[in-house]
């Protein structure tokens, strides 16, 4: 039998990376799905709270500035040529976005208004409340209905494969309604899976974000770059994780220590609760670990802002810290911690999103494209600046789609036998048939997680890194032996956890081996071994491919610089 | 066929339905199935019913669920079909959903900048733009409960957000449309919407002011909005309810039988005591210029 399933263009994926790549390949004339595990609007860009960053030069700011602070912000690993585009093509994504609908907060003109946001000089950041990326999922959702795209909708994607020539051949995924496996032929495939948050306990990010994408693509073949770049956030609750958004900051919010002081004064002089999210997370765990904090916590201060504030432009975090923390922002200031949030690392992509190079500096998938929090250009380097990861959906997304579309215009269909998902259908009866035992996913997650956040976290050495490095192993065994209780074919979450688990452990090596190699502090990757920055030796990127054996094999390329160089990083 | 099971489990003060569900997986049944993502009333996956009613598992506290034997119910939201334990089907939901053309419908050629729009109306909007499509509201509907074809209150919010948008264009097609059968007018009221709706979007109200908006603008009349009409009407004449008056002119005298139908629950209503002492017949109440003055300031100030 034949897959019913051929596209030009299959996007994996259904948040704003993916919903904007479908569209922009849909334009571009490409036969177009989209695929994902859950309903779109359920994504977890719905998260995003506190805006989009863009320089709108009729506001009177320049795209170099915004360009200028993304480069210091990624403490001058990002690629230049990449941040300039995401600077420059910006305004334009933002208008085409109010133009699809959505409701960005006005100033008194009736024009789009903006609030400030960590590691920028200007306020540059658009937003809607504090739901900026539940109102932008939901307006591209509006324009993927209207352009009524096939949505393979609640489908688990297990693999890319590739046919004879080793170009991307399409996708093997299982509809978890039924339980039935399916090859998805198409010349192209956009990875726009998200983050990888859950290999992280606990962090920001919702349950479903687990690095499928990255996994998936790195088994085929693709290299992963900057993996040791996770950020932790600097306002996330005590317990589960949850974020405080930074805009509570931007809008005016302190933060201070057991003894009521404002201690940014003595880490950023200048930019103080606003400097990068590195830096401030940085700061707050010294503040803990030396005795200034209130049960591992410090406090950020929201009471001067006023109750008509809070409401307007920060309701749904005070709704938060109300039902999660039992605490009225009004009244009270509210314990914080860093918390992990965000991998700058991802599938190493061009420009045009494309997981090859055509000028052949490193060696991917033809016809495997990547976009949003899967990918890394890189945008965003050593730290991510707030709001840069909702314009990176949107530009880059964009980008991919235009890119993928013109792409299968220029190939053949592949040719490769439905039989392929063959092997992953075995797997998944083989994992159902396991005999019972003690073991658990949910186990082998947890012990993940707090290994990753313990050892990986905001201080990193050599003796951490090493310990996770050893642990890991140890958990990829069980993963191969652990039995899933739920042997049935409809609707099994316990299945698509257990094959979750599989993408997050791929993960958390490459995360631990990247870390290990990068002898040097920058951005988010601190080392207490290595304290200084090292441009002479460092100034490049890790790329990690997968070897035949399953191990990883590291390779570099050099960052690209077109304006800025590299300078000592003050806030 | 559906069933209950119970399990017994250890709690925390801050936990949530969601947390317990979580720890029943983890730890008693993995087979267990829920939809579940953010942990943070965002996502809108974890919508379930809880203690009899509509609500996000992962904003309920345990704590805060009354019942003398600590004993929780978690159901499947009503309304839809459901797939396996708590998972229901959602496609019935999203195709009422699609029936609105939920998208920006501007006229005119798209500006080189942005769409001015007052900060007000913009604001206005983030109160229906935060519905983030649990299901709870259409779970708990009185009305889809007995009519399923009717829209129900996630669309016609979702249509209010169009109509409210000063960028739309389309909002006269859109009304005439949610005039029809099984539109706006199917609405009862019963305020479940409100009351179960995690993000207080109000459908209910929505509703009702795109009711307004139609009459305001005209849409043809229907039994919904001469209701609404003559409703009023008789108010400011008598005071007071007329329903065999409201009948008669909702309906139209040319629609005699439809009005005779009625007579047998009269005549129920009637043995049972619960019509009007005064008879069907109503005067005006005493005091009736006060009530009219109430209405032509009203008038004055709209
Ligand atoms: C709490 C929070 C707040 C944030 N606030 C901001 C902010 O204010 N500004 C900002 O710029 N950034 C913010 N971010 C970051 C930003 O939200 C994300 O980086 C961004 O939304 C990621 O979008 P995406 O499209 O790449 O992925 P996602 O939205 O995560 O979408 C991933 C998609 O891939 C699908 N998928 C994944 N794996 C599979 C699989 N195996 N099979 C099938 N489908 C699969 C999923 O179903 C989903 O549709 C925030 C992040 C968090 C956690
Ligand atoms: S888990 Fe996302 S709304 Fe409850």
């Amino acid at each position: 039998m034949t897959t019913p399933y051929t596209f030009d263009v299959l996007v994996l994926g259904a948040g704003l990376a993916g919903m904007r790549a479908a569209l922009a390949a849909h334009e571009g004339g490409a036969k177009v799905a989209i695929l994902t595990k859950v309903h779109p609007v359920l994504s977890h860009s719905n998260a995003a709270q506190g805006g989009i960053n863009a320089a709108l030069t009729d506001r009177g700011d320049k795209w170099e500035d915004h360009a200028y602070d993304t480069v210091k912000g990624s403490d001058y690993l990002g690629d230049q040529d990449a941040i300039e585009i995401l600077a420059e093509e910006a305004g334009k994504d933002i208008l085409a976005l109010e133009h699809m609908g959505v409701i960005f907060n006005r100033n008194d003109e009736g024009r789009l208004g903006t609030r400030r946001f960590g590691g920028q000089k200007r306020a540059r950041t658009f937003f809607v409340s504090d739901f900026t990326g539940q109102a932008m999922l939901h307006v591209l959702y509006e324009q993927l209905m209207k352009a009524n795209l096939p949505v393979f909708e609640e489908w688990f994607a297990t693999s890319v494969v590739r046919d004879d020539d080793g170009r991307c051949a399409g996708v093997v995924a299982f509809e978890i309604r039924y339980g039935k496996f399916a090859f998805i032929k198409a010349k192209a495939v956009i990875i726009a899976a998200g983050g990888l948050g859950r290999v992280f306990e606990p962090s920001t990010n919702a349950m479903i974000c687990t690095g499928d994408g990255m996994a998936i693509a790195y088994r085929a073949g693709a290299p992963l770059m900057d993996m040791e770049m996770v950020q932790y956030h600097p306002t996330t609750l005590k317990g589960k994780g949850l974020l405080i958004t930074e805009a509570a900051r931007g809008e005016g919010a302190y933060l201070v220590n057991s003894e009521g002081e404002r201690f940014m004064e003595r880490y950023a002089p200048n930019m103080m609760e606003l400097a990068s999210r590195d830096v401030v997370s940085r700061a707050e765990q010294i503040e803990i670990n030396e005795g200034r904090g209130i049960n591992g916590c410090v406090l950020l201060d929201c009471r001067h802002l006023g109750k008509r504030l809070i409401q307007d432009r920060l309701g749904q975090i005070f709704e938060e810290a109300k039902s999660f923390a039992n605490i009225d922002l009004t009244e009270e200031p509210i314990p914080i911690r860093p918390g992990m949030h965000y991998s700058m690392g991802g599938i190493k992509t061009d420009v045009d999103g494309r997981s090859w190079d055509i000028q052949g500096n490193w060696e991917g998938v033809q016809g495997l494209f990547a976009a949003g929090e899967t990918a890394c250009l890189s945008l965003h380097g050593g730290n991510r600046l707030g709001a840069n990861s909702l314009l990176d959906t949107v530009v880059f997304g964009r980008r991919a789609g235009s890119c993928s579309a013109a792409y299968a215009q220029s190939v053949h269909t592949p040719r490769v036998s439905d039989s392929i998902s063959d092997q992953d259908r075995t797997m998944v009866q083989d994992l159902l048939r396991r005999p019972p035992q003690a073991d658990t996913v949910a186990a082998i997650r947890l012990d993940l997680g707090t290994t990753m956040n313990h050892h990986l976290g905001v201080f990193r050495d050599q003796e951490g890194m090493q310990a996770a490095q050893n642990i890991l192993p140890g958990l990829r065994d069980r993963w191969g032996r652990v039995a899933i209780h739920d042997k049935g074919q409809v609707f099994n979450t316990s299945l698509v956890r257990a094959l979750e688990l599989g993408m997050m452990l791929d993960c958390a090596e490459t995360i631990v081996f990247g870390a290990i190699t990068r002898k040097e502090s920058r951005g988010a990757h601190f080392r207490t071994d290595f304290i200084q920055r090292d441009d002479e030796n460092w100034l490049k990127h890790i790329l990690i491919y997968r070897n035949p054996d399953g191990r990883p094999r590291p390779d570099y390329l050099p960052v690209r610089i077109t304006q800025w160089e590299p300078q000592v990083r003050v806030y | 066929m559906p069933y209950f099971q119970e399990f017994t489990l250890e709690t925390e003060p801050s936990d949530t339905v969601l947390d317990a569900l979580i720890r029943i997986r983890e730890s008693v049944d993995e087979s267990l199935t829920l939809r579940c993502s953010c942990r943070g009333a965002i996502c809108g996956s974890c919508g379930m019913r809880i203690n009899g009613h509509a609500a996000l598992a992962c904003k309920t506290k345990l704590v805060s669920l009354e019942s003398s034997d600590a004993l929780v119910q978690v159901e499947p939201m009503n309304n839809m079909p459901v797939i396996k334990d708590l998972v229901t089907d959602m496609g019935g939901f999203w195709d009422k959903i699609r029936h609105v053309q939920p998208w920006l419908q501007p006229t005119g050629p798209t500006p080189d900048a942005e769409y001015l729009a007052s900060p007000e109306s913009m604001n206005h909007l983030t109160g229906v733009m935060g519905c983030i499509m649990c299901g709870a509201c259409v779970s708990d509907c009185a009305a889809l409960e007995v009519d399923h074809q009717f829209l129900g209150p996630a669309a016609l919010a979702k249509s209010y957000r169009f109509v409210a948008d000063p960028r739309d264009g389309a909002s006269a097609s859109r009304l005439l449309d949610l005039n029809k059968p099984n539109g706006m007018w199917d609405c009862t009221r019963c305020m479940e919407c409100i009351e179960v709706c995690p993000k207080g979007v109000g459908a209910m109200d929505r509703i009702m002011t795109l009711r307004a908006k139609g009459i305001g603008q005209g849409v043809p009349s229907t039994c919904g909005s001469r209701h609404a009409e003559v409703f009023a009407d008789l108010i400011e004449q008598k005071g007071r309810l007329d329903e065999p008056m409201l009948a008669m002119r909702t309906f139209g005298l040319g629609n005699i039988g439809h009005i005779l139908s009625f007579l047998p629950m009269t005549l129920r209503a009637l043995v049972r005591g619960k019509l009007p002492k005064s008879g069907p017949l109503h005067r005006a109440i005493p005091g009736i210029d006060r009530i009219r003055r109430l209405f032509r300031y009203m008038r004055n100030s709209t």
